[in-house]
């Protein structure tokens, strides 16, 4: 299980185009800020879609929440644990491919499961998950050789083979066609509804947030800041022509965000 | 169009022939200054059927394999080393700048005077020429490294020397062979060079001692089999590129 507790997160980069410029003396504490004192808590199994312009630092604050970035103040919190370091039981999902693309399909997925000494069991988990994603042909594919959808089901497979406490998704669904799109986002929601783990989701697309998420939280542009923390608890399939709620909501948040949605 | 690979080189080397003939043929040049294409044929196998001409082809090769061999062995794990630690590429980094744009060529009177003649100062300089390609070029491809990949190291808890196999070593092979396919090519230029000086045999003596005994015919056909291993050597070279799990390398280009 797991749960997660952002507490007074900031973070900030020192310019460098003003170093640069050098400039860096007279503008001592002018760094860019980030993220500013973000607070927030994900329960344990909880799918939360998180929204933003963009550069809002989402994606910073998901790096962090993985390991991969240090906050300039503040922390993260994993079970109560400071998260210092990448750990693999959260698995990170990567906008832009984060297969190795010099393995293959199988290879990738049995990185999560590399260290299991009973060699049956670890070939039964390798194909399980790639069966799940529906790549049961692609196991000797290199990533190359895959379109945007199976890159990106196969990223899931390995993540999930690795059973994490957390999944972390930046931008899941991005460059990906309509279609794919639409079918990726419903096998994310299957996956979640069947093994119940703790979501986080970035993502520039508001329907998605709001079809997929148990939660959703608004951030807004930079230095960035919690605007809109939002529990729905809708019933699944969920889609936003049964629900008024849903649309009023995403009117607000439109709003919010400075468009509009009918033009 | 794959007969298009074959037969049109076959045409400009048809067409070199022709050329060759007739500035030959009908140029006022003495054919002790540029011989005839039929005599360098003729040459050809005389120096075939005498052996000599085999017997400094392997000179040259074994030379070129034995100094090239030491240059990647020594010079791929330094690259690796000055790509991945700052310390060492700042310790390393200029001195490997500064030692690199010096010719080969220019080591010849120390490496004769340290390995005195025969194979070691041929080797020694054909080493030089090869090692400093190599430690930069592969020090180049672990620095452009995608750090996602490293990323997804962290989270799935690779050992550093996971790190090493299954991170750095495959995403640095495309751009490792591609150096290769460069650094023989110098290794190859430079033996030529090198055994002008120090030794008694290889495709470079016996170009120097043809031109001692004015035979030009002989010194064209060291020339031409020079040229023509060079093109075998890059074929080799380019088929090394085509192991599969290195196509990505190509792909993503």
């Amino acid at each position: 299980m797991s749960h997660i507790q952002i507490k007074n997160l900031k973070k900030s980069y020192i310019d460098q185009r003003r170093i640069a410029r050098g400039e860096e003396k007279s503008f001592k504490n002018q760094d860019i800020v980030v993220l500013n004192d973000i607070n927030l808590e994900f329960q344990d199994g909880e799918m939360v879609c998180i929204l933003g312009p963009s550069g809002c630092g989402k994606s910073t604050m998901l790096r962090m929440i993985a390991g991969f970035e240090k906050p300039t103040s503040g922390h993260v919190l994993i079970n109560g644990e400071v998260v210092s370091q990448p750990r693999a039981d959260s698995i990170f999902v990567f906008q832009h491919s984060g297969l190795l693309p010099w393995m293959t399909v199988w290879e990738n997925v049995e990185l999560g499961v590399r260290h299991l000494e009973d060699t049956e069991k670890k070939h039964k988990i390798i194909q399980d998950y790639i069966n799940m994603v529906e790549l049961g042909n692609f196991e000797n594919h290199y990533p190359h050789q895959l379109s945007g959808g199976m890159l990106r089901r196969a990223e899931l497979a390995r993540a999930l083979a690795v059973n994490p406490d957390t999944l972390i998704m930046d931008e899941p669904f991005s460059g990906l066609d309509f279609l794919t799109h639409m079918k990726m986002r419903e096998e994310v929601v299957n996956m979640h509804e069947f093994i119940k783990k703790t979501t986080l989701v970035v993502t520039h697309d508001i329907d998605d947030a709001l079809i997929m998420g148990d939660r959703v939280i608004v951030m807004s542009g930079r230095p960035s800041q919690v605007k809109l923390e939002r529990k729905l608890s809708f019933g699944r399939p969920r889609d936003l022509g049964s629900h008024p709620e849903l649309r009023e909501l995403r009117d607000e948040i439109f709003f919010m965000l400075g468009v509009s949605y009918a033009v | 169009m794959p007969h298009k690979r074959i037969i049109y080189p076959l045409v400009t080397f048809f067409f070199i022939i022709i050329l060759w003939e007739l500035v030959t043929r009908f140029g006022d040049i003495s054919s002790n200054n540029f011989p005839k294409p039929i005599e360098v044929l003729i040459s050809t196998e005389e120096l075939i059927v005498n052996g000599k001409l085999l017997k400094n082809t392997v000179a040259s090769l074994f030379r070129v394999s034995i100094g090239f061999s030491l240059a990647v062995l020594l010079g791929v794990p330094l690259g690796i080393i000055l790509g991945r630690l700052e310390n060492a590429k700042f310790l390393f980094n200029p001195l490997v700048q500064f030692l690199r744009p010096i010719s080969p060529l220019a080591w010849i009177p120390l490496a004769m005077l340290w390995f005195g003649i025969g194979d070691p100062p041929a080797i020694f300089l054909i080493f030089l020429a090869s090692f400093f390609p190599m430690v930069v070029s592969t020090s180049v491809a672990v620095e452009s490294i995608r750090p996602t990949f490293f990323q997804v190291a962290a989270n799935f808890n690779f050992s550093r020397y996971e790190v090493l196999t299954k991170i750095v070593i495959p995403a640095i092979t495309p751009q490792v062979i591609t150096a290769l396919r460069m650094t023989i090519a110098i290794a190859w230029l430079v033996v030529v060079a090198a055994e002008m000086i120090a030794v008694q045999s290889g495709l470079g003596y016996l170009i120097l001692d043809s031109r001692n005994a004015l035979r030009m015919d002989y010194v064209m056909v060291g020339m031409i089999a020079i040229g023509i291993i060079g093109l075998l050597l890059d074929f080799i070279m380019r088929k090394l590129g085509n192991i599969e799990s290195t196509a990505w390398g190509r792909l993503t280009k």
